[in-house]
């Protein structure tokens, strides 16, 4: 047990490459017994990640359950693993979305099954190894690990146009990867000029870049800009999304969308803002990050409003979601900066939850058209009342997750800026009219198709792929506060690296005598505006 | 390398005794080559090496492609010789003697810019950039390699080339190291033609050799940037980066080998066609050998692109590197389409490719090198800072 509690990490990122090699073992042609065991070790991912909500403490600073092995040593690589608040929920997004999609795969999934398994956990294993990693050669090896089972996943087991969006994301993504390998070393041989030292261990260089010249701060940024970017995406490198996701087989599409997006705006919290704090807060930077997350959000959201095909009207919705995200990173605010990360899970919940929607109907009808169906919630009604669920959740209703992340990220970039704050509410308000105005026209009126009189509902298998993603959406979206409270170390130190003075600021005014507590804050709020934007 | 040919050779009713024995003598060639200190032995080795290969890319001597081949590899090989032993002599006159440790010396008492140790400099490196098919001298390099028996391909891509590469690097570190700034830009020169003429003709190819011939090209674009950069982690870096080159091109014409049998020369990129169906193995090893080739971790093909970057950045040469990395995209591009024909076309041959024992054993080495090497790279990293340890001390740059 001890063994298991020191070494969690490791066994919680090599579970599912265990279950990938057992899988070898078995010959191709059994493969229901290869959906089984797929399905296992989806499962085990996640069970063996459950301890880590009991045993990952939210008050303690710096990153927990470290381990650290030699690796390279000629070039300074270690095998280091270890999390904090905002990895930790990162992974746990990661082993629940990775065990519902395996779970969604059970009859969409009829050829080849043997490889589809063993690439679905090798990715499982390359996602977990990128948060976990705390050596930047570790993080890189696993960001790039992740693309060649995506790759095959899309183009082997996706639709019509697989071949072309499977290559283009990996072309794409490659892009931005070894720009991102460039920066890396330039990091990595700064360090050993300024020490000496050859290491690629992330905890060691963060507390060494801050140092570095603006200048070389700012050519390191743009390097690992492009990867983050890519990734995210923002505009304008978001042209391979909607390609990837509508082209991807259903639980392809839940993972990019609920997991690999995410990696670019951890990549952004985890290196980019700590790493190179002065860069990321000098004022072009911020301004550039603005203005592409504020287009993101608004062009997003209009392109969606004309698609007529469901799965790309919600690849685009990503974009749209995403842009939220990178808006309240860098606001570089405690909110912007936690509502940001949490939405990012909510975005994994609620649009990971979309896709499987989708892809429910698709497995009925295989087709994804919006025009080919309308009135579903007659013949499906179960299918109904969940679908509006995630749709609410989608596009923020109070009482759901979206709402929660939405405001924590407006209320964080309100401080800094109103107008960018004006702009994101205006991607809200059509957020709500894409995501309706699909609901609509697919659930509602009287069913226009003959082939949908007879559709059937959720079976039991995906309810138990929905259920878990709409409680979640519900807890985050009542009681976000556990939440939150996992957020609160990492971003404080990061906030204070890229906005030093923040919280002096704050608690300056707070310490005034005012109105009891609960005024303060608008109080707080009025006079560190003006402060943070003189600042810049 | 023996042990893929025996099957491939019968097929090809071209088994010969000659075979082996030519195969032999290149090989002392290219020991004597990589060994040698004196110029004069060295041009002998790299001689015996070159007319051993001539033979062999000829040895199919009822095809076409592979007369040509070896036609044309036999006249520019000729004529690239005759220029080295134009800039050898030239070395030899102004030093007086053929041994290597003195010609340094000599070259090292004559300024940098000498027009004659810039003569020698330029025919060396002419005769030397045609033996490794570098740009612009890399015209024979598609046509041999298609011509020529796949294992001879083989072996032309990785040995002669790893061998001429010993050579120019021991020509360069030494007798060449005086007059460094006029070369840097040549090399470097050399370096972005190869990497890009190699990665976008390869984009086009349907004929997996000369696909195959076109990133050989890229690739030595890419150890030559390593002589760019010119410091330790950038002559560590060729070392490797040929090591894990030797290996993974091996390995990916191993499985070409593996597809041929009467009647279909399985060099086409239409004959790979649903090859994880048929043999889901040489699928997967195919897919590692690609990766490797292409720079993705964890193979050892990555770990030498990410010393030569390394090289690079440490000294200062970031447009290069941005190059450099930028280039990986085509070769993912093209390296990516054998992959697909192998992972994602339908079945169009139903021919199931088997392996003999002595090509499992060929493959099972070469992968384990790709993966190995690139998963734990340390020992072999070491192997390549050893390597580099003249005859005659240390470099201590």
């Amino acid at each position: 047990m001890e063994f298991f509690r020191q070494h969690i990490l490791s066994v919680v990122l090599f579970t599912p490459v265990a279950g990938a090699v057992l899988a070898l073992f078995i010959p191709r042609e059994k493969d229901e017994a290869h959906r089984v065991l797929g399905n296992v070790f989806g499962m085990l991912g996640f069970i063996v990640s459950v301890p880590l909500v009991w045993w990952f403490n939210p008050d303690a600073a710096g990153f927990q359950f470290k381990e650290n092995l030699d690796w390279i040593p000629s070039i300074g690589a270690h095998y280091t693993l270890g999390i904090d608040g905002i990895s930790f929920l990162l992974v746990m997004l990661t082993t629940v979305l990775g065990a519902i999609s395996i779970l969604s795969s059970w009859s969409a999934i009829q050829l080849r099954k043997k490889e589809y398994y063993i690439l679905f956990l090798l990715l499982q294993t390359g996602m977990l190894g990128v948060f976990m990693s705390l050596d930047f050669f570790l993080f890189y090896v696993f960001w790039e690990v992740m693309l060649v089972p995506m790759y095959f996943l899309i183009g082997v087991w996706g639709s019509d146009r697989r071949l072309y969006a499977a290559i283009k994301f990996f072309l794409y993504t490659l892009a931005g990867s070894v720009l991102m390998l460039l920066a890396i070393l330039g990091i990595y041989f700064k360090y050993y000029e300024m020490s000496g030292v050859y290491t690629f261990d992330i905890l060691t260089l963060l507390s060494a870049t801050p140092s570095f010249p603006l200048a070389l701060q700012q050519w390191l940024f743009w390097g690992l800009f492009f990867a983050f970017a890519i990734k995210v995406p923002m505009f304008p490198f978001h042209t391979w999304l909607p390609d990837a996701h509508t082209e991807a087989p259903t639980a392809g599409s839940v993972i990019l969308a609920g997991v690999l997006l995410k990696m670019g705006t951890y990549g952004f919290v985890r290196f980019s803002l700590p790493m190179l704090p002065q860069a990321s807060s000098s004022r072009t930077i911020v301004a550039v990050m603005a203005t592409l997350s504020i287009i993101a959000i608004i062009y997003g959201a209009l392109v969606c409003m004309m698609q007529k095909d469901m799965k790309k009207l919600i690849a685009y919705s990503s974009v749209s979601h995403l842009g939220f995200c990178t808006l309240g990173i860098f606001a570089l605010t405690p909110h912007g900066l936690s509502g940001s990360i949490l939405q990012q899970i909510n975005h994994g919940i609620s649009t990971g939850a979309l896709f499987l929607i989708v892809g429910i109907l698709y497995e009925r009808r295989h087709t994804r058209l919006i025009s080919e169906f309308g009135g579903l919630s007659t013949p499906m009604p179960n299918f109904a009342a969940i679908y509006l669920i995630i749709s609410l959740s989608s596009l923020g209703m109070p009482l759901l997750n979206g709402f929660i992340g939405e405001f924590t990220i407006l209320r964080g970039v309100f401080e800094v800026s109103k107008s960018w704050a004006a702009w994101g509410v205006i991607g809200i308000i059509l957020g709500a009219a894409y995501l309706l105005w699909l609901y609509q026209r697919v659930m509602f009126g009287s069913v226009s198709n003959p082939a949908n009189e007879r559709l059937p509902d959720l079976n039991a298998r995906e309810f138990a792929t929905l259920v878990p993603l709409v409680a979640l959406a519900l807890w985050i979206g009542v009681y976000p506060k556990p939440f939150f409270r996992y957020l609160d170390r990492p971003v404080r130190q990061i906030v204070e690296r890229v906005n030093p003075g923040y919280y002096e600021r704050t608690e300056r005014v707070n310490a005034q005598p005012t109105a009891p507590s609960a005024d303060s804050a608008p109080a707080a709020a009025a006079p560190t505006k003006p402060t943070a934007r003189e600042r810049k | 390398m023996a042990t893929k040919q025996v099957r491939y050779m019968e097929i090809e009713a071209e088994h010969h005794g000659e075979y082996y024995a030519l195969m032999l003598f290149a090989t002392i060639g290219m020991m004597f080559m990589t060994s040698g200190i004196d110029i004069v032995v060295q041009f002998i080795a790299l001689e015996t090496m070159a007319i051993s290969f001539y033979v062999l890319a000829g040895f199919l001597r009822h095809d076409r492609r592979s007369n040509e081949g070896a036609l044309k590899y036999v006249l520019l090989g000729a004529f690239s010789s005759g220029i080295l032993a134009y800039g050898f002599s030239i070395m030899y006159g102004l030093s007086g003697s053929t041994n290597l440790q003195q010609i340094t010396v000599a070259f090292t008492l004559r300024a940098p810019a000498d027009v004659l140790v810039l003569l020698s400099l330029v025919t060396v490196s002419a005769g030397l950039f045609f033996k490794v098919a570098a740009v612009p001298f890399h015209q024979w390099a598609p046509d041999v390699y298609e011509g020529a028996p796949t294992s001879i391909t083989a072996y032309v891509s990785v040995a002669s080339k790893t061998a001429s590469f010993a050579l120019l690097l021991r020509l360069f570190q030494t007798a060449f190291w005086a007059s460094r700034e006029n070369w840097t830009l040549l090399v470097a020169g050399v370096a972005v033609a190869s990497m890009t003429v190699g990665n976008l003709a390869a984009i086009t190819q349907t004929n997996i050799k000369r696909l195959l011939a076109y990133s050989s090209i890229s690739h030595v674009g890419y150890v030559l940037l390593g002589l760019v950069a010119g410091n330790e982690t950038g002559f560590q870096g060729m070392a490797f980066y040929l090591f894990a080159y030797t290996f993974m091109n091996t390995g990916a014409f191993a499985i070409v080998i593996l597809l041929r049998r009467k009647g279909l020369i399985g060099d086409d990129l239409e004959d790979l066609n649903g090859l994880s169906q048929r043999n889901p193995g040489a699928a997967v090893l195919l897919l590692i050998f690609m990766l490797s080739l292409a720079g993705i971790p964890p193979t050892a093909g990555f770990i030498g692109k990410y010393y030569i970057f390394l090289s690079l950045i440490q000294t200062r040469h970031y447009w290069l590197a941005v190059f450099a990395v930028l280039y990986i995209i085509p070769a993912v591009y093209y390296y990516f389409r054998i992959v697909k024909h192998a992972w994602m076309r339908e079945v169009t041959d139903t021919v199931r490719p088997v392996a003999s024992p002595a090509q499992a054993v060929a493959l099972t080495v070469t992968v384990f090198i790709s993966l190995v090497a690139g998963i734990y790279p340390e020992p072999f990293v070491r192997l390549a800072g050893y390597s580099l340890f003249l005859p005659f001390g240390p470099l201590g740059r």
